[in-house]
């Protein structure tokens, strides 16, 4: 609300979007059903900021949609030319940072990486491959570390801490050198306490952590992006209260 | 294990010509033909110029991953790869019987493939040939001149790999590079309408298959001096078969014949095949030679696919299909048939077969059933054999406690058909080339001999890191100063 007591709105490529005080440009857009781009934002986390796929253009600035608080009366752009090749290469980047092999990832239909790319029309990484040494950790019984999808977006860091009160991951290194680590003496998954019930078993956008030995149980027509294209599904990612993690699981 | 033609004795002096790429097979190969100055025939190989190493790359991947990896090693017969390797992990995670919806579900898929691949090698790739003569004119030998000269006929192929190619996409999810069979069953049953939607074709389909079969046949029989001859040896044969022996291109056992067609060995279970099966790698190839253990190299080597396994079957479990299997013994005479291009018309056969079986299928309601996933005890190892369009298939693989794949070893049908294929080449190099000066259509007739073989050349080339090789180190003066010689590596993983 306004001191006017209107509903307080900003425009996003020309739509009207309203908001509740607090929410950012994101997180408004998305819970009017306007999609913007992004990776390591999630309805039920505060915002990141790290992976910038999000940027949108506000008084000629470019700037990361999902940290920006949202103003009455701001003119905000996420669909130029201009913004959709920086999407694309921003995405194009994180591809060649990592190493994703689409055909045989059991994520794939699932993967947010994956989807967005496609919804930008995303044929090629076009850059350089940097082909980083991750070798996987399958020492877990029942849990699979791929650390050669990881992107670095600090959900699992985040739900591990925030939600599971157990610190399981964490980031170490810097710049190109950073990378995702198990917060264990040795270094390995089975030396932690994780279990599959955990918040962090269930945040990872693209196929990191996974659960081992059901890769592949959805078929091919009904994992989330066979249905719709990520762009028509902006709703699902409205801001939603924080839920701990998946108890069915099983 | 050599052969005759495999090597010259003095190759630097011999004028080479290769045959690059070859046309109309999968996958990228080449053959040299060495001749000597009067232009007879010295030496003659069929080269793999590319090379997969998926063996090696699958090392270290999660075992539930595998099958929708490795079926990326072809784009014509991926289901193959699918299904020999979710049958080896099957093992891996304890079961050895599979829900009746998920074994009828996956039959559907690889009778969905083989209908699709032998069409399409019939049709698309061999049919400018036997339609229009080996040496006729270049420009119309291809299926454009196939589909303006009998339109029917190629739009009947075109029709039959479409209809296989839509079995494949209801049971996997994709018509190419799905992901249907996982371990210890699939990720999907058949709804009411896509069973439905198959069954409106299948009558179709299987009056097409026959007409097929009919063309096959008649090209063989009005040619049958020509189709006898060319490019005919003798060989073993070898395939898996029903536990009664009939034929069964899904599951079953293994079973090898001499050339005279008696019994090598039968009912074997193919989860120990090294016992009966051994590969020898020679320098001057990418792909490896497999020949029967007990047997030796020189004579143990043998021929799969459809020549094979109609001849090695006792019966054809599907009406029409077996009418045509005993008419095709029938003109063995008592003898099996060795003549390479009969295996165009054992491939219309098991075309028939599998429009057949699929129609059995999409009358069984186990496809629509909801049981799709069982699971036993783990395991450490995992051997998948499947009859794929080409001939017989093996997966098989290690896996650690960790899920982790350690080992692999893929002995795919068109090595299995190596030494077959040479002898072929061989064989029609010396009865049609020998002395000549050679043109576009005699050469062509090198290439009509491997095409009858359907090779997958993709498939068939694994044999990273065991390929024997021999450096030596030469001073300025031209004497050799080191030298280092590795042997080629055989083991079971």
């Amino acid at each position: 609300m306004t001191a006017e007591g209107k509903t307080a709105s900003f425009q996003l490529d020309g739509a009207t979007v309203p908001f509740e005080p607090g929410q950012t440009v994101i997180q408004a857009a998305l819970a009017a059903g306007h999609y913007i781009p992004h990776l390591c934002y999630h309805p039920e986390f505060k915002p990141h900021g790290s992976c910038r796929v999000c940027t949108v253009e506000v008084d000629g600035r470019t700037v990361a949609s999902c940290t920006l608080q949202a103003q009455d009366g701001m003119e905000v752009l996420s669909q130029s030319d201009r913004l959709r090749k920086e999407h694309q290469t921003l995405v194009q980047m994180l591809f060649v940072e990592g190493n994703h092999f689409c055909p045989s990832c059991e994520q794939s239909g699932n993967c947010r990486l994956q989807a967005v790319a496609y919804d930008l029309d995303i044929m090629s990484a076009e850059l350089d491959h940097l082909f980083p040494n991750r070798p996987v950790d399958a020492s877990h019984p029942e849990i699979l570390l791929e650390f050669n999808r990881c992107i670095l977006c600090e959900l699992c860091v985040r739900a591990s801490a925030e939600v599971d009160g157990k610190n399981v991951f964490a980031l170490s290194g810097r710049g190109i050198t950073k990378h995702l680590i198990v917060n264990a003496e040795s270094g390995r998954l089975a030396d932690t306490d994780i279990a599959v019930t955990d918040k962090a078993m269930e945040v990872c956008p693209v196929g990191v952590i996974l659960r081992k030995g059901v890769g592949f149980r959805v078929p091919i027509g009904e994992r989330r992006f066979d249905r719709q294209p990520i762009s028509a599904q902006a709703r699902e990612d409205a801001p939603r209260r924080p839920t701990t993690g998946n108890e069915d699981s099983t | 294990m050599s052969s005759e033609l495999e090597t010259a004795a003095n190759p630097a002096r011999l004028k080479r010509v290769v045959i690059e790429p070859l046309s109309r097979v999968e996958g990228h190969g080449k053959i040299t033909i060495l001749l000597d100055n009067d232009d007879h025939v010295q030496q003659v190989r069929l080269h793999i110029v590319e090379f997969r190493g998926f063996e090696k790359f699958i090392q270290g991947r999660p075992y539930w991953e595998i099958p929708v990896m490795v079926q990326r090693l072809c784009g014509i017969c991926p289901v193959s790869h699918h299904l020999a390797a979710a049958k080896a992990l099957d093992q891996v995670v304890g079961v050895d019987h599979l829900t009746p919806t998920a074994d009828k579900i996956r039959r559907l898929m690889h009778y969905g493939q083989i209908l699709q691949s032998h069409a399409l090698h019939f049709f698309h790739l061999s049919s400018p040939d036997l339609l229009f003569g080996f040496d006729s004119d270049v420009a119309r030998r291809n299926i454009v001149g196939v589909a303006a000269k009998y339109p029917d006929i190629a739009r009947q192929g075109v029709l039959l790999r479409r209809f296989g190619q839509e079995v494949i996409r209801v049971t996997a999810g994709k018509r190419v590079h799905g992901t249907g069979a996982i371990p210890g069953g699939v990720n999907k049953a058949v709804t009411q309408a896509e069973r439905d939607e198959l069954l409106e074709d299948i009558y179709h389909v299987i009056a097409w298959c026959r007409s097929a079969v009919e063309l096959a046949k008649r090209l063989h029989l009005t040619n049958v001096g020509l189709y006898n001859s060319f490019g005919a040896f003798r060989s073993n044969l070898l395939s898996l078969v029903a536990p009664d022996g009939g034929m069964d291109l899904y599951h079953g056992v293994m079973r090898a014949r001499d050339s005279n067609g008696d019994i090598i060995f039968d009912k074997v279970d193919y989860s120990r095949y090294w016992d009966h099966l051994t590969e020898e790698v020679r320098p001057w190839s990418y792909m490896k030679f497999p020949y029967i253990r007990a047997l030796g190299a020189d004579a143990g080597w043998y021929k799969v696919g459809p020549l094979a396994r109609v001849q090695n079957c006792d019966h054809i479990p599907t009406p029409f299909a077996e009418a045509e299997r005993c008419e095709f013994v029938d003109f063995g005479s008592g003898q099996p048939v060795h003549a390479t291009l009969a295996y165009h018309w054992t491939r219309m056969i098991e075309l028939l077969f599998a429009a057949e079986s699929i129609k059995g299928l999409l009358h069984d309601d186990d496809i629509m059933g909801d049981e799709l996933v069982v699971r036993g005890e783990r395991r450490e190892r995992g051997v998948g054999v499947i009859e794929a369009p080409r001939g017989t298939l093996i997966h098989h693989y290690r896996i650690n406690e960790d899920d982790q794949a350690v080992r692999a070893n893929l002995i795919v049908s068109t090595t299995h058909n190596n030494q077959a294929m040479n002898e072929a080449i061989r064989h029609v190099a010396k009865r049609y080339l020998d002395g000549r000066k050679l043109t576009e259509g005699l050469l062509n007739h090198i290439e009509v001999a491997i095409r009858a073989f359907d090779p997958c050349l993709s498939c068939a080339t694994h044999a990273l890191g065991k390929m024997p090789f021999h450096v030596e180190l030469i001073d300025a003066e031209g004497q050799c100063i080191d030298t280092l010689v590795k042997s080629s590596l055989e083991r079971c993983p």
